[in-house]
């Protein structure tokens, strides 16, 4: 008897909790005409849904959206010779190997990640554009499968991760250096300041791979015991934070030009992403800073206890756990440094913001401002998505958590 | 760099030491041998923490003479790294790296500091865990192990650096009343291996069982210093008297 209780009381236990599914109808009466106001406010809100949809969608069905394809490469690689657009691709192939070859040796996020941009490309290719176009697009797919064989075959081998880490490190410099030519090797291309979203694009990575270090050596910086070196960095990253980028920018192009004779003067496109490095690094630091003023005391005095040196407690101890804190600040302001690329076009420099612009001044695509800005939109948002997405991924994979 | 030898491997001549204008430490003198093993208790706020901090230098002193194992304790940095080589550390509260496994938690000052080699390092860690006997989570995070768990990782990374002196900073005043034995256990066992070790605690009976020599502090000062047996059974001081009547309760 007492058995047969305690069975019937083992059975309840391991039974599911009961479903809250509710019917649709009794929702909807809970939720949204629960009441006379309710009644009324859920059919103004429908209304006004229902007319900006509809509004958007004859708009969108109407638009005039061949001016996107017509100034494809215009937006994207702006006046970048036609006949050395090559350049560019072999650029994107270069980086989809890569990401081929980590996805290969790693497999996880970056396996995601290349899948991801193999998948894009192969709908891409689909799409109907020129013959050319298309088979450039496959070889994105091609170079990441390249990619992906080779990272396969030396997975495990320490020598590989040596090379494939060294190449991410290198890929930068190298197509910075191919896109813009080497003098007596490859032709220089004029008119750097002219390139379209490559310069956009190429801001950011230039500005999120320098700022970060930098930021990161300005918090340390900040919080040293030398008087002298605290001074300078938080001297810097005081003002620096005191003024609006737009201003920084200005200062760069006119105030520079002002100054410095025209043999020394960096060009146009170098100065804007120093500064916008410059800029980002002060707000890196202070996101940094947090980070380390977040790490207890006991976990610098066990470091010091079995030995470590202030240098390693840093790099060992205390930047892992701290830069762990602060990955989605860091990302917010990755994102941020991204967007405030476009104020290059202030400067007088063609990122997409502004070529879009010129594009609309031209007589034959007159009033195609929406279609051109929510194409803008609709590109930044990609990007930013994506690194959301993928500081996210790496937010779970260091396990932030797991304190 | 060298001052007398062979008088003792811990040696305090009138140490003071002030937090501002507080007096934390009045005048600290006592000699350790090697191999002995001295526990040291009193209330809370009478220095001993403090005191045993400035063996390893995580606390300075202000006046008065620390020798470590023949070097003096100065403000000379390489001085300090030497020392902090040969004088292990336990903490109240583990202070663990958490980003790190139990196992590399372990090895990382044989790796770093000692230069040794990985594979070396490793095994270590492993014989190590093994002797705290935990040697199944030597892959798990600290934020995944008990807190007697978490105390003995952190018993195994202060041994991997083959120190010299042990020293335990209140080792279980964190732990739930379980998990105080498990740590015990093998402090226990330690000191039986001929672990030279100060261990500030306020368990008694490890005290009664383990000790050399008890050290009792007051005020900053050292009141009373005596054999275990004559601690326990024959208190000189009031103060000590006190606090024993308290503690034994």
């Amino acid at each position: 008897m007492n058995d047969n209780q305690q069975k019937t009381y083992m059975t309840k236990e391991q039974l599911p909790p009961p479903s809250e599914r509710i019917p649709l109808l009794r929702w909807l009466r809970q939720n949204l005409f629960s009441s006379w106001l309710n009644t009324i406010l859920t059919v103004m809100a429908t209304a006004v849904i229902v007319t900006v949809v509809f509004g958007l969608l004859k708009w969108a069905l109407g638009a005039r959206w061949e001016v996107i394809p017509a100034n494809l490469k215009l937006l994207l690689v702006g006046t970048y010779p036609l006949q050395y657009v090559w350049r560019v691709w072999a650029a994107v192939y270069l980086i989809s190997l890569l990401l081929g070859l980590s996805s290969g040796s790693r497999g996880g996020l970056m396996r995601r990640i290349s899948i991801t941009v193999g998948l894009v490309s192969v709908v891409f290719a689909i799409l109907p554009f020129p013959w050319v176009t298309r088979t450039w697009i496959i070889g994105i797919a091609v170079s990441g499968a390249v990619g992906f064989g080779l990272g396969y075959l030396g997975k495990g081998r320490r020598w590989c991760r040596r090379v494939e880490i060294s190449l991410w490190i290198l890929s930068f410099p190298i197509i910075l250096v191919f896109l813009n030519g080497v003098g007596g090797f490859l032709p220089v291309i004029e008119g750097r300041t002219t390139w379209g979203f490559m310069l956009n694009l190429i801001g950011a990575i230039v500005g999120i791979g320098l700022s970060f270090p930098i930021g990161v050596l300005l918090a340390l910086g900040r919080r040293s015991k030398l008087p002298a070196v605290r001074i300078v960095c938080t001297g810097y990253i005081e003002i620096i934070r005191g003024v609006p980028l737009i201003s920084l920018l200005f200062m760069a192009s006119i105030m520079l030009q002002l100054l410095l004779p025209a043999s020394v003067r960096p060009d146009l496109v170098i100065r804007a992403m120093i500064t916008i490095t410059a800029f980002s690094a002060a707000y890196m630091a202070e996101n940094v800073r947090g980070g380390l003023q977040a790490i207890p005391r006991g976990q610098y005095e066990a470091a010091y206890a079995i030995g470590l040196n202030g240098t390693l407690t840093t790099t060992l101890i205390i930047l892992p756990q701290a830069l762990r804190l602060v990955i989605p600040a860091i990302v917010g302001q990755f994102i941020s440094l991204f967007m405030d690329t476009t104020l290059f076009g202030f400067i007088a420099i063609l990122e997409l913001l502004n070529i879009t612009r010129s594009i609309m001044g031209n007589l034959e695509w007159r009033g195609t401002i929406f279609e051109l800005y929510v194409f803008i939109g609709v590109v930044f948002w990609i990007v930013c998505y994506s690194m959301s997405f993928i500081s996210r991924r790496i937010e779970k994979t260091v396990g932030v958590g797991e304190r | 760099m060298s001052v007398t030898n062979g008088e003792g491997i811990i040696i305090y001549r009138d140490v003071h030491k002030w937090y501002g204008d507080f007096h934390v430490l009045r005048g600290i003198t006592f000699t350790l041998q090697k191999g002995e093993v001295v526990v040291i208790c009193g209330p809370s706020g009478s220095g001993k923490s403090t005191c045993i901090r400035t063996i390893n230098r995580l606390e300075e002193h202000q006046r008065g003479q620390i020798i470590v194992d023949g070097m003096e304790l100065t403000n000379d940095l390489r001085n300090i790294e030497a020392i902090r080589r040969e004088v292990g550390m336990v903490f109240q509260q583990f202070n663990l790296f958490p980003h790190l496994t139990a196992v590399q938690n372990v090895t990382l000052g044989p790796i770093w500091v000692l230069k040794m080699k990985k594979s070396k390092a490793q095994q270590i860690a492993l014989e190590l865990l093994e002797r705290v006997g935990i040697p199944e989570q030597a892959d798990k995070h600290p934020g995944q192990l008990s807190g007697g768990q978490q105390q003995r990782v952190a018993i195994a990374r202060a041994l991997a650096m083959s120190p010299k002196i042990m020293l335990f900073d209140e080792p279980t005043s964190a732990l739930d009343p379980e998990m105080i034995k498990e740590v015990l256990d093998v402090m226990k066992e330690l000191a039986r291996s001929g672990m030279t070790m100060i261990v500030v605690t306020h368990e008694m009976g490890f005290a009664r069982e383990v000790a050399d020599r008890i050290i009792f502090f007051d005020y900053g000062q050292l009141v009373e210093e005596n054999t275990p047996e004559e601690f326990f059974h024959n208190p000189v001081h009031e103060r000590t008297k006190l606090f024993l009547s308290q503690i034994l309760e």
